[in-house]
This record gives structure tokens, sequence and C-alpha cells, in this order.
């Protein structure tokens, strides 16, 4: 008889999952809230290193789910564990599998927690994910009046590396993300000045470093300091403080859009329905691994595995890495 | 003696091999958030003091860290301990009480 796997979550975590299994011959369920497949991803315009179009991931994700029965806008309100198995209560009705695969993912920090830099109260104050949406309808970023920036600062760490937010961990993908949206900021706006202001640049994966010295090239000023607070100034322009840490002296400037590069956090839910499964959560307040080196998608629950950034701060690639291994966990625990 | 306009110049350089860094030591003893400041800045981008004077409580540190720490002790009397800084650190190293013990150092430290 096949056996069936049911997969909590549509982004990337979720759909390599479910690809992979499928392939194995498993009949697979995936569980997604929202009406649209890829995460966040699918609200991303380009990516880095190579400022790809985000949805050409997707689609190609999307479009080798062979038997995959998606369940979109459907929500996992709990999983309990029945005879050998799981039965999982979404939206209305139960759903019966021999394991399940957590690919949650994450939320993005809710920037207006960092009240000091105005998100929500400014409105050319803006976050990472808000400027990819103004390059997937316009191209370019725009000035809440309409206008055309001259003046653009990146603001790293948001929501990252913060005890004042309870977030103390490294986000990992938000500098690359900085500096390939600076890069894109000088390309649709050759004039625009822009200015990245961070704390360490963390440029670890393949061809970031590149990407870090294109955006030196291309002009971007790059000042090592933390923003302590911006303020409203006329015409909606914002006026941003920090150090010049390398210059020992306090920095003010003002500036047409402030983007707030938000970190990865935990989300809420997932960890009701792991902490429900009796799978802990570590102390960033992601899913916990059993073993960081050796066993990072098993969990200490049988048949239940994790997958992507439910565990912690990812990329693509490491997402996509994680559940194919993920898959092969759960085939050995299908086949044992 | 004839004058030629000369001086010895004092080496710029920071000698750790020589470096006294026993402020640094007491320091974190005393408070273990003194050893956590990752260097963003939060704190003198913010500060009251600073804005008018050359203080800045991560300089400060950095020097006593470096084993200056007679400059730093002077540095310390400029701050007006209200404790902006201690909102904006991110790693929450209690900035004033270590302003205080930077103080406190000046009487006891040799």
């Amino acid at each position: 008889m096949t056996k069936t796997v049911a997969i909590i979550g549509g982004g990337v975590a979720g759909l390599e999952t479910a690809k992979q299994l499928n392939s194995l011959g498993y009949s697979v369920k995936l569980f997604e809230k929202t009406n649209t497949l890829g995460g966040h991803v699918a609200k991303w315009d380009r990516l880095f290193p190579n400022k790809r179009h985000a949805s050409e991931v997707v689609s190609s994700l999307t479009l080798s789910q062979g038997n995959t029965q998606t369940l979109t806008e459907t929500t996992v309100h709990s999983i309990k564990r029945e005879n050998q198995g799981f039965v999982i209560s979404a939206n209305s009705s139960n759903h019966e599998a021999d394991a399940v695969v957590l690919a949650t993912g994450f939320e993005l920090f809710p920037a207006e927690k960092k009240e000091e830099y105005g998100y929500g109260l400014f409105e050319n104050v803006i976050t990472s994910a808000d400027l990819e949406q103004m390059f997937k309808k316009h191209g370019k970023p725009v000035m809440a009046s309409g206008h055309k920036p001259v003046r653009i600062a990146f603001i790293h760490c948001v929501g990252s590396r913060d005890e004042k937010v309870n977030r103390p961990y490294c986000s990992k993908v938000c500098c690359v993300t900085a500096v390939k949206q600076a890069i894109e900021v000088k390309e649709a706006l050759p004039n625009s000045e822009v200015f990245c202001f961070y704390m360490d640049l963390r440029t670890f994966g393949p061809g970031y470093e590149d990407l870090y010295k294109e955006a030196q090239s291309k002009g971007v000023t790059f000042i090592r300091g933390r923003l302590s607070e911006s303020s409203e100034i006329e015409g909606g322009r914002v006026l941003i403080k920090a150090e010049d840490t390398l210059a020992s002296t306090p920095l003010k400037m003002s500036v047409d859009i402030v983007v707030l590069m938000v970190g990865m956090s935990p989300l809420r839910s997932t960890n009701k329905l792991a902490t429900d499964l009796g799978l802990s959560i570590n102390a960033d307040g992601f899913i916990a691994a059993t073993d960081l080196h050796t066993n990072p998608t098993g969990t200490a629950t049988n048949g239940v595995f994790v997958a992507g950034a439910c565990t912690g701060p990812n990329n693509i690639t490491d997402t996509v890495n994680a559940a194919k291994a993920t898959a092969l966990d759960v085939h050995n625990y299908l086949s044992r | 003696m004839i004058d030629f306009g000369f001086t010895p110049l004092v080496a710029s350089i920071t000698d750790l091999d020589k470096a006294n860094v026993n402020l640094a030591k007491q320091l974190t003893e005393q408070d273990p958030s003194f050893a956590l400041c990752i260097s963003c800045g939060s704190c003198s981008a913010t500060c009251t003091a600073g804005q008018f004077t050359k203080f800045s409580f991560r300089v400060m540190c950095h020097q006593i860290r470096k084993g200056n720490a007679k400059e730093a002790i002077a540095e310390a009397s400029k701050c007006m301990l209200c404790g902006k800084c201690t909102l904006a650190c991110p790693r929450n190293v209690n900035t004033r009480n270590i302003i205080s013990l930077v103080r406190k150092a000046q009487t006891t430290t040799p």
C-alpha cells in the first residue's frame, strides 16, 4: 500500500520535499495556508547572487510536483499521533498520514517593533520586502508621494542581532540582499546615491562577495554603524542617525527612502504545532534539530521531520538541500 | 646644547605585548556585559554628550581594551548618565553601570 506523507507549508522547503517524495513513489499531501505556492520567494522580484527572477525558481518547483495533492488556503490546526500514523486536522477536515514534514518556514521580522526606526509611522520608511514589491510593480523604488528618490539608505540587521527585540541571531541572508538591492537601485536610478549601514557584512555564499565588490564599483557607500533612530523631515524625507564607527564620530544624513533589512523570525503558529508533537524549540525560537551536525532534519518524535527555515534562517540553496535530506530521512523511516 | 627643533617621536602603535589591560579584566569581572560589545555604534549615535564633545562610550571601551585606561577614565567624566545608550544597545551592555565602574576605577586603580 502506498504510504502517505503530509507536508506542512508550500514554500521552497515544502515544495522540494514534496517533489522528492513524489519521485520516490509516496502519496504526498501538501498543506499551504495561503492561496499561492512558493512562500516568501513568490513575493520576491529577483534573487541574489545572480539577480535571477524569483518566479523562475517558484515555477520550476511547482511544475515538478507530479502527483502531489496540493491543498492551498488550508490551515493546519493540529497534528495528532494515532495508531502508527498521524491525523492532521486542517480547516474542517481530517487527513491521515504515515509521516509528517514541518516545512512551515518563517515570518519576516515585524519592523514596526523597532519603533525608533519609524516603520508604519513615516511613509518613506519601508522594508526590504516592500522594496521587492516596488521592483515588481515599477522596476524601481518610488517615494510615497510618487517622486523619484535621490538618496536611499539601507539599514542592515533590523530584527537580527538585536537583543532589544529578542532576536539575538544573525538572519544570514539580509546582508547580501541589501547589497543586491543597492545594486538594483543603482541600475534603475543611476543618479541616485545609495548607502548601506552595516555592522559586519556577512557575505558568506558563492558569488556574494562578488556582489559586494560590484556594489562598491557601482558607487554604493558602505557606512559601518548601526542606525540609532530616524525622524521625518519636510517633504516626507527621513533624517537618520548613526555612528560612523570607523571615523568614531556621530553621523546624520537626510534620505528620501529608508529600507529596513528585516530578518527572519520564528513563526509562533509553527511552534505550537511543533511543541504539541513533542519537538523542542531552540534558544532563537526556531524548531531545534536533533543533532545540529549529524541530524539537522530529524526530530525527537518518530515520524516527524523538519525542513527549511522553520529550523532557522536559511537561503534557497540550503533550504533545497535540507529538503532533499529530509525526503531521504522520510524514505528511510517509511521503508524501515 | 644646540636646539635643532626636533623631539623624539612617541610611538603611536598599539603594542599588545606591553599594554596594561587590567582595567578591561576588572570591568569584565565586575560587569560581564562589558565583553559583549560588537562596536555597532548605537550608543555613540544616540549619545547626548557625544553630539557636543568627543565622548563616545564605544571608543572608551575600546581604549580600555587596548590598555589606554588613563584616557578612558578621563573620558568617563563626560557622560551625563542619561541612559539612552542603554536603551539602544543591541547586546544589552549595561552601559551606565560600566561608566560608573570606570569612574570608580579612577580612585581605586593605581
